[in-house]
């Protein structure tokens, strides 16, 4: 099913092709600001989307191989942003939900810190032409990294907005020329007991490794991305290094993180939390207010970082709100059926 | 050993009234020092629900510490014990009402009667309610033997408060598995070792 789809893209997730065009004056004007504010404290400064972050100093980021920091000099604003306001990076590497390092929205970021992402290599397998072993840099090697500004919804209800470092997806898969068989790609992430603590656990009840699925036009979609970094740098560990996808109109959690192998299926993989709970979560896991996870409610969100005071709730929007990109994907089909 | 008396009980008495309220003091600094994350709320309200049942426990072993330890003393303080398990009881709902749910009364009244787990709890905060306005000793003259019997409602409680705590779990039982495993292990000294009511002398070992 290989069948290519124009989306039609909403003008704000553009970026406006002056903005893009005159990045680089753009950059040294955003630099010169920053030199006028004089704070001292921005150690990375990106206005390839047309707008500028910081990340304080004293918080670590991270160093992927020698090949991808190169590349991560060269990174690109990508067709998608959205204008909302950056959760920040802070935020976005010391709350995560990723089972391998601890159940604790904490614990990859104190488990994760000694993973090791280089060497890397993923495996193709299934109905494509061209299936084996590569190394991680020989899988990149042609993809021009772009920045994507994506929502990101968890089926816990809270939701962040990253600015990821990826590709597109479709363009990668492609490349392994998939049969007119290969109806699914199915992702699978690392085991090792020994360095991912939370495999250890006895009392876990995912049967590892963590597998996820889309179906092929999904994964073909132009929003659909390969991810090896957020904020401009290498991706920390435990955000899903060194390869991770993100799947921004589904819950976060089919957006697979730590990825060794990719294969091209005839028949839908059962992913991980429809295996453990087929009640609670199903194979799409599209964003949907109007589909109560059967013991909470789907309808609102909290935008992190909250405050004690303010949780930042808000109207969670079909689809994520990617809903003009993506609805037609899912037309005719009974959205409370296929959760 | 020798029952606290005098001046050493009250000693004792404000040793663990202190303790009790100890976790509450951290809670509050770590507010101060902005240390509760990124999502400070559900921090708030695990915290203070953990503690809840902590103290619950732990009153539920004055009873078997006092015979195999023949720690006698320890019964003057189980009253204590049980308040400070309401209290944090309290102050976890307060913090789900107020902070999670931001005083939404539609959101409110949804979440009580649609969300099972929360029931649940609401259920066993209830009765902890009711244990808790009659654990005076007016209320224990007043009721007599209906005292006892309401009292061990604490057992109910305990088992609403553990489901409370299974509904919400996505995948790791690891916490919850222990608590169940401290309140089996309670159980099963009961079984093993029935204690009569008012039996302050068992010596049995």
């Amino acid at each position: 099913m290989l069948i290519k789809r124009t989306a039609s893209i909403r003008s704000s997730e553009i970026t406006p092709e002056d903005i893009y065009l005159n990045r680089r004056t753009f950059i040294g004007k955003s630099i010169g600001v920053a030199a006028l504010l004089n704070t001292g404290v921005l150690s990375s400064f990106s206005a390839i989307a047309g707008r500028p972050y910081e990340i304080d100093p004293d918080i670590p980021t991270y160093r992927g191989p020698g090949w991808l920091e190169k590349t991560l000099d060269n990174l690109q604003a990508g067709p998608f942003r959205t204008d909302e306001e950056l959760t920040p990076y802070l935020d976005v590497i010391r709350y995560n939900n990723f089972y391998e390092f601890g159940s604790d929205k904490q614990d990859p970021a104190k488990n994760a810190q000694a993973f090791k992402t280089d060497p890397w290599s993923v495996e193709i397998a299934g109905e494509a032409l061209k299936t084996g072993v590569f190394h991680l840099e020989d899988i990149l090697k042609p993809h021009a990294l772009e920045e994507r500004i994506y929502r990101l919804r968890c089926v816990e209800a809270w939701s962040m907005v990253v600015p990821w470092v990826g590709f597109s997806m479709g363009e990668l898969l492609k490349r392994f020329e998939p049969t007119s068989k290969a109806k699914y790609v199915e992702f699978t992430t690392l085991v090792d007991k020994e360095q991912m603590s939370g495999q250890a656990s006895a009392f876990s009840t995912i049967d590892w490794p963590y597998v996820e699925g889309l179906r092929m036009d999904e994964a073909m979609h132009p929003l659909s991305i390969f991810a090896v970094g957020l904020y401009g740098r290498a991706m920390p560990p435990q955000n899903g290094a060194p390869l991770r996808i993100v799947i921004p109109w589904k819950y976060g959690f089919k957006s697979i993180k730590s990825i060794v192998k990719i294969r091209f299926t005839e028949q839908a993989p059962v992913n991980t939390w429809q295996q453990i709970a087929p009640r609670e979560y199903g194979f799409y896991a599209n964003v949907n207010p109007a589909v109560d996870h059967p013991r909470w409610s789907q309808k609102l969100e909290r935008r992190l970082p909250s405050t004690l005071f303010d949780r930042n709730t808000m109207q969670t929007l079909p689809f994520n709100g990617y809903a003009e990109q993506v609805a037609q994907l899912y037309s005719g089909m009974d959205l409370t059926k296929w959760f | 050993m020798v029952l606290v008396s005098g001046k050493r009980h009250l000693l004792v008495w404000w040793g663990i009234f202190l303790l009790g309220l100890s976790p509450l003091a951290w809670l509050i600094y770590r507010i101060f020092l902005n240390d509760l994350g990124t999502d400070p709320v559900s921090t708030v309200v695990k915290i203070n629900g953990e503690w809840a049942i902590r103290f619950l426990w732990l009153t539920l072993f004055v009873t078997p510490l006092r015979v195999w330890f023949r720690w006698r003393w320890l019964v003057k303080y189980r009253r204590m014990f049980g308040l400070y398990a309401l209290f944090y009881a309290s102050t976890h709902l307060l913090a789900f009402i107020a902070l999670m749910l931001e005083w939404q009364w539609s959101q409110i009244y949804e979440e009580f009667l649609e969300r099972p787990y929360i029931s649940m709890g609401a259920a066993g905060y209830l009765l902890m309610l009711a244990l808790g306005v009659t654990s005076f000793k007016s209320a224990m003259k007043y009721m007599g033997r209906n005292w006892a019997r309401l009292h061990r409602l604490v057992y109910v409680i305990a088992i609403l408060v553990l489901v409370h705590y299974y509904w919400q779990i996505r995948s790791d039982y690891g916490e919850v598995l222990i608590y169940t495993g401290v309140l089996g292990l309670l159980f099963l000294a009961r079984v093993l070792n029935p204690i009569s009511r008012g039996d302050f002398r068992t010596d049995s070992r």
